[in-house]
């Protein structure tokens, strides 16, 4: 036991200490800083506000035109169209919809004129205007009233809530389950591919630079594989809670200045509010925020936790042994494969099981520990059964502690060949063999 | 007294025999030469020793007990592919060796000092591996061997990799070591560190042991009455000896090779030769190791 501490112990350090760890774990925080904060405060900001031209020769659409919060409209200051185009060349607008002079039955070659191509959001947004208008004017021409019409128009948002167990009530949110559940399941995803494969490596580097010899002379294989494993997966968590404290510490950082810069703009509204929500209400992150209010978070953490561990000793066993059966980076590809398909599968199946996270294909794949790790992170975001939840770990566990054992058999005579021209039916016999 | 016992060892890999009932005992405090050509099963041994890979049938006994993983520990083994981490510092990567094998801490630290000291590496200790010249990373490996101070050393090919000069202080350090009381087995088929090293060896020839004994009995044993002889007039062969070869020296005197061919003795040879010309030079040509080693392989090929 005391030789599994030192292997652990020198696997940890010597690759906490090299530049590369110390770059992934100061870049990977401002990444996803960067990907959780920008969004939201370019949301905040949106569009840059436009002023657009309109010519409208029919004089339906007067009362459509009003300014809205990013758009200016300048409804038939200019009647002209040539003066109109000129306007827009000289930059004084950004665009000009011109509207022609027909009948409201037949109104289908509108056109809008503007420097640069528009996007097709901003189209769509005059569209709509037009077309309601014209659907409310047929409306109306058809003998219905205005009062009707409004009475007509129905206002629906369901709003999701999930009961646990206990009976207590959480309001769901489909959108944060499923950002938590992308976020967790694409963690254990790479963190499976990028430290099984460190793994891998480091397993090939001790067999190529044949110290193994002198190692398997003080160590038992199967003590070195776990150490190497298990010190491998130490950098991986203090990789991830650096990685998690130094994220939350820069996105509360940014969040505090966001909210000081973001105040004035917003204080229009803040004054029908309760005072006590004035920083809360100017503070980008408040969707974040409410996300993970609707989630279980122990419930998430504590799963993310298990499935980031077990799934990564599930396969970092793997792909020891095919470091063990490769003498070069080169030769472990064809083992590779095999070993990397149920992952990748169960993150191309990640959309389907989306669909439908308590269906029967999200069920067992949450259930086969190939697939569970990535699949149930999915899943336990919009809440699961405790006993799927138990059930899945059992399997987790009953898995990992067979796969490692699996690994070993291989990975005991594998390191000390040299040479030999590996198959599976090879694997097979060195599995097989009693030594 | 034998520290290894190794006995009727055999071993077959995929159907091919790599060593056939191989029996070797091993004697305390010698320095033991364990030679055989490329492919002969020297390595196999030597991993079947160190618990590396097991045998498939005999016994292997250490200081009279069997010998097990836990008894490896004790013995330093500097395997012939020589390999260490590359990115790891020197003196961390020779702390870790020893503290697998089950040395402390301050221990391990302040052998590391006096071995790098006594080899003239003090100032690499903080280098990472990959920085050393060959033959800097060959005397590391060669301290990781030696650093818990082993009762019983395995070198398989020690000097390989070695300028005269280190291979000289390698090769001194490991006569000190040996007058410190360790046994001392080295694997090689370079035959001039046998002759200088080795007060035992063994021959493994096609997986099979084909001698095996003190160096000088093994001599004798070999000796086959050939003499060399520098001397004025030309010789024929005539009783009691044959002339083997002949040829002219640089000072124009003979040399010339016999064989004693019933066996009377030098003093006998010497008296008839004597009778016929004036003899500068006469003595008896005991076989060289490498001689010994080429021979009893190419008898093997031939039988």
């Amino acid at each position: 036991m005391h030789n599994i501490f030192l292997v652990i112990k020198r696997e940890y350090l010597s690759r906490v200490r090299k530049k590369s760890f110390l770059v992934m774990t100061i870049v990977g925080p401002l990444l996803f800083a960067t990907l959780m904060v920008v969004p939201v405060f370019l949301m905040d900001q949106g569009a840059d506000g436009k002023a657009i031209l309109v010519v409208d020769e029919s004089h339906l659409f007067g009362h459509v035109f009003e300014d809205e919060e990013k758009i200016i409209y300048a409804y038939n200051t200019i009647e002209d169209e040539e003066s109109a185009k000129s306007m827009i060349q000289e930059g004084k607008f950004d665009g000009l919809l011109i509207i022609p002079d027909r009948s409201i039955d037949d109104l289908s070659e509108v056109s809008y004129y503007s420097m640069s191509n528009p996007s097709i959001s901003s189209l769509n947004h005059l569209e709509r205007k037009l077309r309601n208008e014209i659907e409310q004017q047929k409306l109306i021409r058809s003998g219905l009233d205005q009062e009707f019409l409004d009475k007509l128009k129905a206002r629906v948002s369901v709003s999701a809530f999930s009961i646990s167990e206990s009976g207590t009530e959480t309001q769901g949110s489909a959108v944060g389950a499923t950002a938590v559940g992308y976020i967790a399941s694409f963690l254990i995803y790479m963190f499976i591919f990028i430290y099984g494969a460190m793994c891998m490596r480091g397993v090939i580097e001790e067999k190529s630079s044949r110290i193994i010899e002198i190692i398997v002379a003080s160590v038992k294989p199967f003590h070195l594989m776990m150490g190497k494993v298990l010190g491998i997966a130490s950098v991986g968590l203090s990789q991830l809670l650096l990685w998690i404290t130094l994220t939350s510490a820069i996105m509360l950082g940014s969040g505090l200045i966001f909210s000081q810069t973001m105040q004035p703009p917003a204080m229009g509204q803040i004054e029908l509010m309760d005072p006590g929500n004035e920083v809360a209400a100017g503070n980008p992150l408040e969707p974040v925020l409410q996300v993970l209010d609707s989630l279980n978070i122990p419930q998430v953490v504590l799963a993310f936790v298990f499935f980031f561990v077990s799934g990564y000793l599930f396969y970092g066993g793997l792909f020891a042994a095919v470091g063990s059966a490769a003498d070069s980076d080169a030769d472990a590809q064809q083992f590779m494969l095999p070993v990397t398909i149920p992952l990748i599968l169960s993150i191309m199946l990640l959309g389907v099981v989306l669909n439908d996270p308590n269906g029967s294909l999200a069920f067992w794949m949450s259930m086969i520990p190939f697939t569970a790790p990535v699949v149930m992170m999915m899943r336990v975001a919009f809440g699961v059964p405790f006993w799927e939840l138990g059930l899945s770990m059992v399997f987790m566990i009953a898995g990992f502690i067979f796969m490692i054992w699996f690994a070993s058999r291989i990975y005991r005579v594998g390191i000390l060949m040299h040479g030999t021209k590996v198959n599976y039916k090879v694997l097979a016999r060195w599995f097989m063999s009693n030594q | 007294m034998t520290v290894l016992d190794i006995q009727s060892v055999s071993k077959a890999y995929n159907g091919h025999q790599a060593l056939k009932d191989v029996s070797i005992q091993i004697p305390q405090g010698s320095i033991f030469g364990l030679l055989g050509p490329n492919g002969a099963g020297k390595t196999t041994l030597i991993r079947i020793i160190t618990r590396i890979i097991e045998q498939d049938s005999g016994e292997i006994f250490l200081n009279g007990a069997r010998i097990t993983t836990r008894m490896v520990r004790e013995i330093g083994y500097l395997p012939e592919e020589r390999g260490l981490y590359k990115k790891m510092k020197v003196g961390e990567q020779l702390l870790y060796l020893a503290q697998l094998r089950g040395m402390s801490k301050t221990e391990a630290t302040k052998r590391i000092y006096e071995w790098l000291e006594r080899l003239s590496l003090t100032s690499w200790i903080r280098k990472k591996v990959e920085d050393l010249s060959k033959g800097m990373a060959q005397k590391v490996q060669f301290i990781a061997t030696v650093l818990h101070q082993p009762q019983l050393l395995i070198l398989d090919e020690p000097f390989s990799g070695f300028d005269p000069v280190n291979a000289n202080l390698i090769k001194d350090e490991i006569l000190r070591l040996r007058d410190q009381g360790a046994t001392i087995i080295f694997s090689t088929h370079r035959m001039e560190s046998v002759e200088e090293l080795c007060d035992h060896i063994a021959l493994i020839n096609k997986s099979e042991k084909i001698l095996e004994g003190p160096k000088i009995e093994i001599k004798n044993q070999f000796k086959d009455g050939t003499y060399i002889i520098t001397h004025r007039h030309s010789l024929n062969g005539s009783s009691g000896f044959d002339v083997l070869s002949s040829s002219l020296d640089e000072f124009g005197r003979l040399a010339t090779m016999i064989r004693d061919t019933e066996g009377k003795g030098s003093n006998a040879i010497l008296q008839s030769i004597m009778q016929n010309t004036e003899v500068y030079s006469f003595i008896e040509k005991v076989p060289t190791i490498n001689e010994i080693f080429i021979k009893s392989v190419k008898e093997e090929i031939h039988a």
